[in-house]
């Protein structure tokens, strides 16, 4: 395009322009000016398709994701859902926000609608902690959600939602733990994009199957779970602190043991279930 | 005219079957194959592929320069592959998420890009399409039968509806745990290649060579 053709009237730009991609189209296909040419326009017209499809189909995905973190929060809850809906049982789980540095509620936002993973990525909502790297993560949101469930009254689970780096994927999981705060109750892992076959069986039920009864945490309030090589042999003193890993899966493995470690510590839950410790012993 | 569309569609469902004849595409029916439900989703995505691709790259074929005519097919594939995963997580969440990886690895199947650039990029649409969808059901129809007898003599169930009542819940059925297993299938698509082979020879392989042998020292 020379200087000149600014002047011209758009409709005649235009033709002009239609006319050089008619002519570089008759090139012959293997003509290197033809090649980047074809190559250009199927990119984008692939580009356009692709994102098109993703952001029109974006919120049925967000809905079907948000009814699926319900049924797994319900599972590892435990809660008998065979004569309720999906709502009905999510509603007996009490949902509470809790800033992690404090380890407090939060009572002046919305359960709801907060979501943790638009808040790892807003820096007015989160912090980068250095310890943080070890399970993959760049920053850590300032509030996590909780789900409480209690039968009278009488605090009976707490579902922690923690995440961390597999091998390929950032790892999310719920762990609901007993209400000393220490013993795993159910540990799931409801998005993961590990190795299939290997490291999926991160969320698979024989293994998720060996986490009810583990011991996270230390009586100094130190995590000291791991998950090690082979097999655990159960009669070792430490056996409680200790899970089988995952066979051909190594990587995976240990980034759950690093996401629990982050989870559990200082950095993490540590601070809210500390308080939780003192509560159910006082 | 007509009998050579009949041809088109009809031959790679027995006749040139990519999965018993060609031996493409054993990956995901190895891996879906153990429930009915997500080897009947898994058919429809590649069927869905592969048709769309072969249609698009039958289109462009005369202006697909041939240095980056793979990378052309490639590229059609792969978007193809991410509308049918973003369409399933939209609308089958669960099996989407039962298929995993597997919806993405269309993208490496065989059986599509070995259509669109032994057949697509040299045939009008039409001719195109109907290769395609043939062998698209061709693929299908394995993948199905396959995920029937699994899961019926697995779990005893068809499309997770109880058939045989099993011995736990008190029935007579103890579920045989190999058809689970990946093994399973390779045992039973190896019988159906047999049972094909024996019914039409003309589908048997004369040796191209004797095998020497060979002392391998890959490891993984």
């Amino acid at each position: 395009m020379s200087a000149d053709s600014h002047s011209q009237a758009p409709s005649v730009r235009a033709g002009a322009l239609l006319a050089s991609a008619k002519a570089v189209f008759r090139l012959p296909n293997d003509d290197p000016r033809k090649t980047i040419a074809v190559a250009l326009v199927l990119c984008l017209a692939c580009s356009v398709v692709v994102s098109a499809t993703a952001v029109s189909l974006r919120p049925l995905q967000e809905r079907n994701a948000a009814r699926a973190l319900k049924s797994e929060v319900i599972k590892v809850a435990g809660i008998e859902t065979a004569d309720m809906s999906l709502d009905q049982a999510f509603e007996q789980i009490e949902r509470r926000l809790v800033d992690l540095e404090t380890g407090e509620f939060v009572e002046d936002a919305d359960p709801l609608s907060y979501s943790y993973r638009d808040a790892a990525k807003d820096p007015a909502a989160s912090s980068a902690i250095e310890e943080a790297e070890r399970a993959g993560l760049q920053r850590r949101p300032d509030r996590m959600p909780v789900y409480l469930v209690r039968h009278a009254g009488e605090l009976q689970t707490i579902i922690l939602p923690v995440y961390g780096a597999g091998l390929w994927s950032t790892m999310h999981g719920l762990l609901a733990l007993a209400p000393d705060g220490r013993t795993t109750q159910a540990l799931t892992f409801y998005e993961q994009r590990e190795t299939a076959g290997l490291g999926s069986e991160v969320a698979g039920q024989r293994w998720l199957s060996e986490w009810p009864g583990k011991v996270l945490i230390d009586e100094t309030g130190e995590p000291v779970i791991e998950v090690v090589k082979g097999n655990v042999d159960p009669d070792a003193p430490n056996a409680e602190h200790r899970v089988d890993g995952l066979s051909g899966a190594t990587l995976t493995s240990n980034g759950v043991t690093n996401l629990m470690h982050f989870w559990l510590g200082e950095q993490g839950y540590g601070p809210f279930l500390a308080r939780l410790r003192d509560d159910h012993r006082g | 005219m007509a009998t050579q569309s009949a041809r088109l569609l009809l031959e790679p469902i027995v006749d040139n079957n990519p999965i018993t004849l060609q031996i493409l595409g054993i990956c995901s029916a190895l891996a879906v194959t153990t429930k009915l439900a997500p080897a009947i989703t898994m058919s429809i995505a590649l069927t869905a592929v592969i048709v769309g691709a072969s249609v698009i790259i039958s289109l462009i074929r005369h202006h697909m320069p041939s240095s980056i005519r793979i990378i052309i097919q490639m590229t059609i594939i792969a978007s193809l592959v991410i509308l049918v995963d973003q369409v399933l997580q939209a609308f089958a969440y669960e099996l989407s998420k039962q298929l995993s990886v597997f919806v993405g690895l269309i993208i490496t199947n065989c059986i599509v890009l070995g259509r669109a650039e032994a057949f697509a990029s040299k045939n009008p649409p039409w001719p195109s399409f109907l290769d395609a969808l043939g062998h698209g059901l061709g693929y299908s129809l394995i993948l199905i039968s396959v995920a029937a007898i699994r899961e019926l003599l697995g779990s005893g169930s068809l499309l997770d509806v109880q058939v045989l009542p099993l011995v736990k819940e008190g029935g007579w059925y103890e579920p045989n745990g190999l058809m689970l297993l990946a093994p399973g299938a390779f045992f039973i698509i190896g019988l159906m290649i047999w049972a094909i082979r024996s019914w039409k020879p003309a589908q048997l392989e004369r040796p191209e060579y004797r095998i020497n042998v060979v002392h391998r020292t890959e490891s993984r």
